[in-house]
């Protein structure tokens, strides 16, 4: 059943506020009441059309906390993380917003760190953003004014000190949970946990891992995590996917910056007789192996065109354990028990 | 001014030039290079007074100029005008196609390669090695504020001595 915590006066509505929170979102609650979280992400539509969010939004409700609404991800363009953000919340989903230091300066990132919690948004995930060349517009110019460091760092002094990075003053700050990313499969791996330290400091709150497919590699990062008590400092929620296929796997190998999947994973898919049930398995199987994994506090599900697989993936993990997150019909049915009984 | 120059400091991604392999091997020699530059340093601070005297403004032009010769020629230098070398194990972080000043992004190759360009080595791998002979990687955990593009073609040199002078 839903937490009372987790129940506003309407579905869009923020929620209470609650002492030692930053957010009136439903993802820093689940964290911080130490249940394993889930999140995913939506792929944006080439559209202005809002039926659209609402049509992809489907094979998520019921299993998944929040949804990151990607910005611009991989350097192409789509409809914007906020924007998309809006929709998601009208419905009463409790969306990521996502900030690429790629595409806006300072002054339009502000602008629009305000302007989303404005609109209830109450999670931001802050990214440098891939570069231009990996997009469907590699002529267009890279901004990077800002990386993934400053931003954190920009918004946490808008939030807490009440104020623009020029130190002009703001009325009423932006309420919000403030994640990263981070990539542990990339080198130098040396220096990895260091930059997860320094997003820390910077205010991140909660991290989203790009894909893991090398467990162990992942094992060994955290064990240093934690030897720098990081842990202890944000939640670690570990990117997982399904693989469609062994060609699939290659392609995104050679194409999408810094996802690495080592050549057992591809050979154990390739033989496979059915690919896409296999990739699925594998995905199920690295969940449940980096849930046991100290300091990790949740998923972050990336299932990309396989969106359909989500309600199977998260329930065949088991990390749910019984919980069911937010759903548009498990409010109405609170809400007409509430009113039988009132009655 | 070059023309690529006007672009370095917005992060613009440019081809690597052809003289990176003398920036690769400045990260290579980053120990005993940065010990001559700290007394290169502690002597642009005694000349304080000097540089007082003549006009720091005065001196902007031809001590940019010759700094811009110096640096390109061993690190790519881009004159951002706010020289983090020192804390980057000599590995200009401004030719990284992202201008990144806090670290490597997400999109680093296995090989240890830029992701934008798949034949230049990452800066921030390269800076990670070359703090690691300087035995500075304990800096690195220090957050960068961003740039100030208003420096970018000022003496980072000139500013070395006028802290002092401030301090």
């Amino acid at each position: 059943m839903l937490h009372p915590d987790d129940i506003g006066p309407t579905p869009w509505a923020p929620l209470r506020p609650l002492p030692g929170h930053v957010s009136r979102g439903r993802l820093e609650r689940v964290l911080r009441r130490g249940e394993f979280a889930v999140t995913a992400e939506i792929n944006p539509p080439d559209s202005a059309d809002p039926d659209e969010i609402e049509h992809r939004i489907k094979p998520f409700e019921g299993w998944v906390d929040a949804i990151n609404a990607t910005d611009g991800s991989g350097a192409h363009c789509h409809m914007s993380s906020v924007a998309v953000s809006a929709l998601l919340i009208r419905m009463g989903y409790s969306p990521v917003t996502q900030i690429a230091c790629r595409d806006h300066n300072r002054i339009a990132i502000q602008g629009n760190v305000l302007g989303a919690a404005a609109l209830g948004v109450a999670n931001i995930l802050c990214l440098t953003g891939d570069g231009v060349q990996a997009g469907d517009h590699p002529e267009a110019k890279p901004v990077f004014d800002l990386d993934s460091i400053s931003l954190l760092d920009t918004i946490r002094v808008m939030r807490d000190e009440k104020r623009f990075l020029s130190g002009r003053k703001i009325t009423s700050p932006p309420l919000v949970f403030v994640g990263a990313a981070e990539n542990p499969f990339a080198p130098p791996y040396e220096f990895r946990p260091i930059r997860l330290g320094k997003k820390i400091a910077a205010g991140a709150q909660f991290i989203q891992t790009q894909y893991c497919y090398d467990v162990p590699l992942f094992a060994k990062f955290m064990q240093r995590v934690r030897d720098l008590g990081l842990h202890e400092k944000c939640f670690i929620l570990v990117g997982v996917g399904p693989l469609a296929s062994a060609k699939a796997a290659k392609f995104i190998r050679a194409n999408v910056p810094g996802v690495h999947i080592p050549d057992a994973v591809i050979a154990r898919i390739e033989g496979a007789k059915n690919q896409r049930a296999e990739g699925k398995r594998l995905c199920v199987e690295i969940i449940q192996q980096v849930r046991d994994i100290a300091g990790v506090s949740g998923i972050h599900l990336m299932a990309y065109k396989q969106e359909e697989s989500i309600s199977e993936i998260v329930h065949a993990s088991g990390v749910l354990a019984g919980r069911m997150p937010w759903r548009r019909d498990l409010v109405q049915m609170t809400q007409a028990v509430e009113t039988q009984g009132a009655a | 001014m070059r023309p690529e120059d006007a672009f370095a400091h917005r992060g613009i991604a440019l081809p690597p030039l052809p003289r990176r392999s003398l920036r690769l091997w400045s990260v290579r020699h980053a120990k005993w290079l940065a010990s001559v530059y700290r007394g290169f340093e502690t002597g642009l601070r005694a000349l304080d007074p000097l540089f007082r005297r003549i006009g720091y403004d005065r001196l902007e032009r031809p001590v940019a100029g010759v700094e811009r010769v110096v640096k390109q020629a061993l690190f790519d230098c881009r004159m951002c005008g706010q020289c983090v070398l020192s804390a980057t194990g000599l590995s200009c972080p401004m030719n990284c196609p992202k201008g990144l000043r806090n670290g490597p992004c997400g999109g680093v190759r296995a090989n240890g390669n830029c992701e934008v360009h798949p034949e230049m080595p990452c800066v921030w791998v390269q800076a990670y090695a070359g703090a690691e002979r300087m035995g500075t990687v304990a800096t690195m955990g220090q957050a960068r504020t961003p740039i100030d593009h208003r420096k970018a073609g000022k003496s980072s040199w000139l500013q070395a001595a006028r802290q002092h002078a401030a301090s």
